[in-house]
């Protein structure tokens, strides 16, 4: 059995029926992309697995470390090794990235307010940091900003991969991380997650265009469309996705189109 | 004309069953409800001048003629002939330590406050333990020529500074409350700072609080002499529990020009209280007046402090957060008056309301003709914490000069399905990302509180929180 796996997931929103029964094996030290037009519900797989409220799960199950984690809270999964890097991160007035991080760290190791032994000090937590930050490109200034207030595209998506990389999840959900992004942000979110890559990380990016997969390369490729797998396979059938698009399926390029670049 | 004070008869095995004090000193006990007789009492046990007897006498009748305010919270339920208008200290502390509510000695429990502190707070202890504090303070503060102590105290040691500015600010017929307040009003605290003495460490009122200071009609009058500058800070966050129902305090500051005042309260009254409070400061040339104003407790309050800007440049600003729980309404505001041109105002207020809780914003800004190139801004955030809490905005402008900048903003939020997925995807459970979404809210003002209220203040807004989520 795999170390993450998707069975039969059947998932509705507002009382449709988005996801259709998906199966999905992810293995740690793997990177698998799922790839899918508009409206396929890549979206709805990414918020399912970590356990948004407002999608209901009909059928099926997601099996990680034992555990059918689809009856878990969100904070469970994320304690269990899981995490989400959300296509458009949360904006949190008043609370700074440093109090968020720390929080989320602690809340992680299982300090509870009480045992101070399990709470990250401070010098940890500024070492773990400075470390993750310069990959990113990111400066000091970031830490005391409120989480996500006024961030640019790129710096939230920064934001997020810095969170994955002081959380150190076992599963990680990329979604639509290089949306909004221009190049240079794309390469340092690259970097950041290709240097977390290794036996202990199992990754699902979840992404509409081809552009990400050159810089990271994932090892399977499976094509989402209108809630069901269509296609699954190696990263060369990225490969025929950016020349094919998914016309195959609907009528929309695969290629991003340059307005969208240029933002 | 002294009345006769009736001795009560303290009874043998009274030390036994109460513990706490000498029955010699146990000299009188006020009686309850409110007339001639009680004003004339109090301020013949405080050997007050004759003026002082005068001037609560006069009040009393105002207050027999004005009218309860309607606009505002429901009022209705104060009975003020079943209230003790003064009492010692000594007869305060009948209490033990049994009869403090368990929720509220819980509350001390998760503050982690100190025990000398808690019997204080509780109102079992007359005297908090903090002598050594403030005399040393003391000492600093009188080689500037600065005072600061407790009103009566003020009233018999610098007799000529107190009458030429009290009751200057808040005449006893500015409304009912006020009235009330002037007719029978005891303790509260007295700065005055001369011209040019920057006051360094803020001044609590913590440092020289006792029974009599904490009292419901307190009285507080701060005066800033030209270019100079305090920080007055009263209150605190540990629940402050007391078995009187009514605390009707009047706050009087006087900001002279070029000086700058700022004024902090975060109280948290037992919520058996009705918390209703008159503060208002005067502002002059280039003077700058500043309230930041928290409240947590009690069952109603109505507080709004007003600002004054009297001459040229002044400058006023109000910031405050009300919390309402279950059963609570915070009815709050500010008040900003500008008579003079050149001067300006911003009132940020934040109202946070859970179970059923309710918060209103009301406040006033008012342009005088003449008041040209004046400028006011006015925002206030309510974050509501579920679908029975309520919140609810009384703004009035009125501006009588055409050549300002007036703005007002107003928003209601909820704590968002995708800000608690979100925290939570992170590990945060749903209460702590509930108290993270509710301390972020009120950041703004928590960030002008000294570290070691602005620390309490969360902490105390995380049980809140836990409390509401079960």
């Amino acid at each position: 059995m795999a170390d993450f796996e998707i069975k039969d997931l059947r998932v509705s929103v507002e009382g449709r029926e988005i996801l259709k029964g998906v199966s999905l094996s992810v293995n740690k030290g793997e990177v698998h992309a799922v790839m899918g037009p508009n409206g396929s519900g890549k979206s709805t797989l990414s918020h399912t697995l970590m356990g948004h409220p407002n999608y209901k799960v009909i059928s099926g199950q997601v099996l990680f470390k034992g555990k059918n984690i689809l009856a878990l809270q969100p904070e469970e999964r994320a304690k269990l090794g899981m995490f989400l890097a959300l296509q458009y991160p949360v904006v949190v007035p008043g609370i700074t990235m440093s109090n968020f991080l720390r929080t989320a760290i602690n809340a992680k190791r299982g300090y509870d307010g009480k045992d101070k032994s399990k709470a990250i000090n401070v010098k940890e937590f500024r070492a773990l940091l400075r470390d993750e930050m310069s990959v990113l490109r990111m400066d000091d200034s970031f830490l005391s900003r409120y989480v996500n207030e006024g961030f640019s595209g790129g710096e939230k998506k920064r934001a997020e991969i810095l969170q994955m990389a002081v959380l150190k999840p076992e599963i990680a959900i990329l979604d639509e991380t290089d949306s909004g992004l221009d190049i240079d942000s794309i390469k340092f979110v690259s970097d950041a997650v290709n240097r977390m890559r290794g036996p202990e990380l199992g990754v699902l990016i979840i992404t509409h265009y081809t552009r990400v997969l050159k810089f990271i390369k994932p090892d399977y490729v499976h094509v989402l469309v209108n809630g069901e797998f269509v296609r699954s396979g190696g990263p060369e059938l990225a490969d025929w996705l950016e020349a094919k698009g998914y016309s195959e399926w609907v009528k929309e390029p695969a290629k991003a189109p340059a307005a969208l670049e240029a933002k | 004309m002294a009345t006769v004070i009736p001795r009560i008869d303290v009874g043998d095995n009274y030390k036994e069953k109460y513990g706490c004090f000498d029955p010699e000193k146990f000299v009188s006990k006020a009686k309850r409800g409110l007339s001639p007789e009680v004003v004339k009492e109090i301020s013949w046990m405080k050997n007050e001048p004759e003026w002082m007897t005068a001037f609560r006498l006069k009040a009393l009748k105002i207050w027999d003629k004005k009218e309860m305010p309607t606009w505002g919270a429901d009022l209705s339920m104060i009975d003020f002939q079943n209230i003790y208008y003064y009492l010692k200290s000594t007869e305060k502390q009948g209490k033990t330590w049994d009869d403090v509510p368990a929720d509220i000695k819980n509350t001390f429990d998760r503050l982690g406050v100190p025990q000398a502190e808690r019997k204080f707070l509780a109102g079992v202890a007359a005297q908090y333990e903090s002598e050594v504090v403030y005399h040393s303070l003391h000492k600093e503060l009188e080689a500037k020529g600065v005072i600061f102590t407790d009103t009566d105290s003020a009233l018999r040691d610098h007799p000529d500074l107190f009458k030429q500015y009290f009751g200057t600010i808040i005449p006893p017929g500015d409304n009912k409350l006020a009235a009330l307040n002037s007719a029978v009003w005891s303790g509260g605290s007295f700065i005055y700072v001369p011209k040019g003495v920057k006051v360094e460490i803020p001044l609590q009122a913590y440092f020289r609080i006792n029974a009599e200071n904490m009292g419901q009609f307190e009285r507080t009058l701060i005066i800033c002499d030209e270019d100079s500058f305090v920080h007055y800070i009263e209150g605190c966050t540990a629940p402050i529990y007391t078995t009187d129902s009514l605390h009707s305090a009047v706050v009087e500051i006087i900001v002279k020009r070029g000086a700058r005042c700022r004024y902090t309260t975060v109280q948290n009254w037992s919520t058996n209280v009705y918390n209703l409070v008159t503060k208002r400061a005067v502002a002059y040339g280039d003077a700058t007046m500043e309230w930041v104003d928290g409240n947590l407790g009690s069952q109603i309050t109505m507080k709004y402090p007003s600002i004054y800007l009297m001459e040229p440049g002044a400058k006023g600003d109000v910031l405050s957060v009300a919390f309402a729980g279950k059963g609570q309404h915070q009815d709050a505001g500010g008040k900003a008056v500008h008579v003079a041109p050149n001067t300006s105002s911003n009132i940020v207020s934040k109202s946070i309301s859970k179970n059923g809780g309710r918060t209103s914003y009301r406040g006033l800004v008012k342009v005088y003709p003449g008041a040209k190139n004046s400028k006011s801004f006015v925002r206030c955030d309510a974050l509501l914490l579920d679908d029975e809490s309520r919140s609810d905005t009384y703004p009035t402008t009125e501006v009588d000069e055409p050549q300002v900048r007036i703005g007002h903003e107003a928003t209601v939020s909820k704590v968002s399905d995708e800000q608690l997925f979100y925290l939570q995807s992170r590990g945060i459970t749903k209460a702590e990302a509930e108290t993270m979404i509710v301390n972020g809210f009120i950041e703004p003002f928590t960030k002008e509180l000294p570290i070691e209220y602005a620390v309490e203040l969360n902490r105390l807004i995380q049980l809140e929180m836990i409390g509401s989520v079960g």
